[in-house]
């Protein structure tokens, strides 16, 4: 009897806990739905949406920006049905955990008449989105060979770490090859590390057990890229080469400023262009700018000149 | 019930008296893993490649020692790879904070060192207490644990990752990178566990015990066993493993984020059946799980050394080693 009262209870606060984020104002709502914060970049993504919503809340009282985050697809397309059911929002800033299995519940929003902005992953089907922001992700493959192939002078022996298999993944990968095999730069061997220190670290150990010779490594992530550095420093040989990571993570930022050897550049993929979305879907209720239309960041090389700008030593990531 | 009982016991005695010929079939699978490595890339031999096959073997090899004791009762524990994970990241912020006090001492370390097996033990402990007096199944209390501990180090790290101060990692680095008569720190620790396991295991009254739950709950019960405080022993026993690892697993990239140790309970799980301890419980064979957890790091090795096969298919081979890996160990048997 107890037991089952007890249970009772812990059932009963968990409910509440969920239910109290519903409050009813007469406001123009924003709702933003993002994955929640299991790695690196997407706790970046968390930072700075957590950042905007109380900036432009506090710049524009008549805005209300309601944050909801997500472990899974289904669960995203749940907390979907949720914004407009409960809070009735007249806006949303999503950044889709998968395309396919939330493209159906973003159009539905979008028929009741939902003003819709997408962000980094795309709908299936065009047309649903009235604002498109995300970053270059053939950009960041085609940005990270041009510095290679610079950086080398045209020929060396190079090994790439890539990713989780996804199209994202692909995208960058077959930029950086086409701009690569143009070059007589040789790519000895790559591997999934999936976008993981650990892995990073274990697959870059096999690499330089197995090759004698390494002239560069692209990491295409920062996460990655740090586990790679250990790697290297373990095997002493840091200076035979050098690590082009991606993403714009702020200790990788931080050793581009300071002239690190063995990371002499970084290629942004950043995670602020949520605040990117958020801003722009905001002046539609606050000014007459126009605003609809398709943003693609630029895949910035990050040089120890312009480091400074993209380092926030108070964001997680 | 009365003859798997004693079936039960009689493999209790014949596991106490010696390591059996049995254990040896894992042994010759990673035998055999060796030798297809060394085909594919003569690098494989290499000193350097060995060391760090080995060394990487030490995480969930050690979890899995653990592992072995949870496992032979019958039970299980899923929540390993989650707690080293919350393990690390709470070790990184004492240290953080400690060195502020005390300096990048190895007074900082330590007492990260003793935090860290404090943790573990209570982690242990309340695994095995929920599950003893809550009366729920060991998977489902585990899979809970699993995700608290999980959102946890999310939680801790702002969905960022925690990384350790730099002057203390730089004394704490050579507990993983450091070598002692040539052999990795993390390989001699490692062996440390797996012997004090084996003794455990086989030379104890614990031991026994262990194994007569997993044969027969009931018989072991009605023994005058004291089941619940066995099974709560040993996922304290499992705890401690799991800071173990993770005091090892720090140093290496002095860094913690949701995703550390993301896996882990599968390969140490993987580990402990690869090396023949029945998932049932009632058996538990630790050498076999110190080879089991060898294989796991080897596989993935092989599948980096070589290029002759698609990267794509990096899941379907790993697959096919780890089934092919038992069958040759089963066949061997024989």
């Amino acid at each position: 009897m107890r037991r089952t009262i007890v249970a009772l209870t812990i059932l009963c606060l968990a409910l509440l806990l969920i239910g109290s984020a519903a409050v009813a104002q007469d406001k123009v709502k924003i709702g933003v739905s993002i994955p929640s914060a299991t790695h690196g970049w997407t706790g970046g993504v968390n930072y700075w949406a957590r950042v905007t919503q109380e900036r432009l809340q506090a710049t524009y009282p008549n805005l209300e920006i309601i944050l909801v985050t997500a472990g899974s697809a289904a669960e995203q397309a749940n907390t979907l049905e949720d914004l407009y059911a409960i809070h009735n929002i007249d806006a949303l800033v999503i950044l889709p955990f998968e395309s396919d299995p939330l493209t159906d519940p973003v159009d539905m929003l979008k028929q009741q008449g939902v003003f819709i902005t997408v962000v980094d992953r795309g709908l299936t089907r065009a047309g649903i989105e009235d604002i498109y922001v995300a970053g270059d992700n053939p950009g960041m493959g085609r940005v990270s060979a041009e510095y290679m192939v610079e950086a080398l002078g045209g020929k060396g022996d190079i090994v790439i770490l890539r990713g989780i298999p996804t199209v994202i993944d692909n995208q960058r990968f077959d930029a950086f090859m086409e701009v690569i095999a143009e070059t007589e730069i040789n790519v000895l061997d790559w591997q999934y590390a999936y976008w993981n220190r650990d892995d990073g670290f274990e697959v870059m150990q096999d690499f330089l057990a197995r090759f004698p010779k390494i002239d560069a490594v692209w990491a295409q992530d920062d996460d990655i890229a740090l586990g790679v550095i250990e790697a290297v420093k373990q095997a002493g040989r840091e200076e035979e080469l050098f690590i082009v990571g991606g993403a714009g993570m702020k200790e990788m930022i931080k050793r581009v400023m300071d002239g690190d050897r063995l990371i002499p550049v970084d290629v942004l993929y950043p995670p602020n262009m949520i605040a990117t979305a958020m801003e722009v879907t905001a002046l539609r209720y606050v000014s007459n700018a126009a605003i609809l239309g398709h943003y693609i960041l630029d895949a910035t090389l990050v040089t120890p000149e312009n480091a400074h700008l993209y380092y926030f030593p108070d964001s997680p990531f | 019930m009365n003859q798997e009982a004693a079936t039960g016991w009689a493999k209790v005695k014949e596991l106490g008296s010696r390591i059996s010929w049995q254990d040896v079939g894992p042994l010759i699978a990673v035998f055999a893993l060796m030798v297809l490595g060394t085909a594919i890339n003569p690098t494989f031999l290499s000193m350097g490649n060995l060391t760090n096959v080995f060394t990487r073997s030490a995480f969930t090899g050690i979890i899995a020692i653990g592992a072995t004791f949870v496992i032979g009762t019958g039970s299980i524990d899923l929540s390993v790879g989650s707690m080293a994970a919350f393990n690390s990241g709470v070790m990184i912020i004492f240290m953080n904070y400690l060195v502020q006090h005390w300096g990048a001492t190895w007074a900082t370390v330590t007492a990260a060192m003793a935090l860290s097996l404090l943790l573990g033990a209570a982690g242990g402990l309340v695994n095995g207490l929920v599950i003893t007096k809550g009366r729920i199944e060991s998977f489902i209390v585990t899979l809970g644990t699993m995700g608290i501990f999980r959102s946890l180090v999310t939680y801790l790290a702002n969905g960022g990752t925690l990384s350790l101060n730099l002057p203390v990692r730089g004394l704490y680095r050579p507990v993983y990178y450091g070598t002692f008569l040539k052999i990795p720190i993390p390989l001699i620790i490692f062996c440390l566990v797996a012997m004090v396991g084996a003794v455990l295991m086989y030379k104890t009254r614990f031991g026994r015990y262990v194994l007569a739950i997993g044969s027969s709950y009931h018989v072991a019960h009605y023994s005058a066993i004291n089941v619940n405080r066995i099974r709560v022993l040993t996922y304290i026993l499992q705890g401690i493993c799991v800071a173990i690892a993770t005091i090892i697993y720090v140093p290496r990239l002095g860094s913690a984020s949701g995703t550390t140790g993301y896996g882990w309970e599968l390969e140490a799980i993987a580990a402990v059946i690869i090396g023949g301890t029945a998932m049932k419980g009632g058996t538990a064979k630790i050498l076999g799980t110190v080879a089991g957890a060898i294989i796991f790091s080897i596989i993935g090795n092989i599948l980096n050394l070589s290029d002759a096969i698609s990267q794509y298919l990096n899941g379907a081979v790993q697959g096919l080693i780890i089934i092919g890996a038992v069958l040759v160990q089963r066949t061997s048997k024989e």
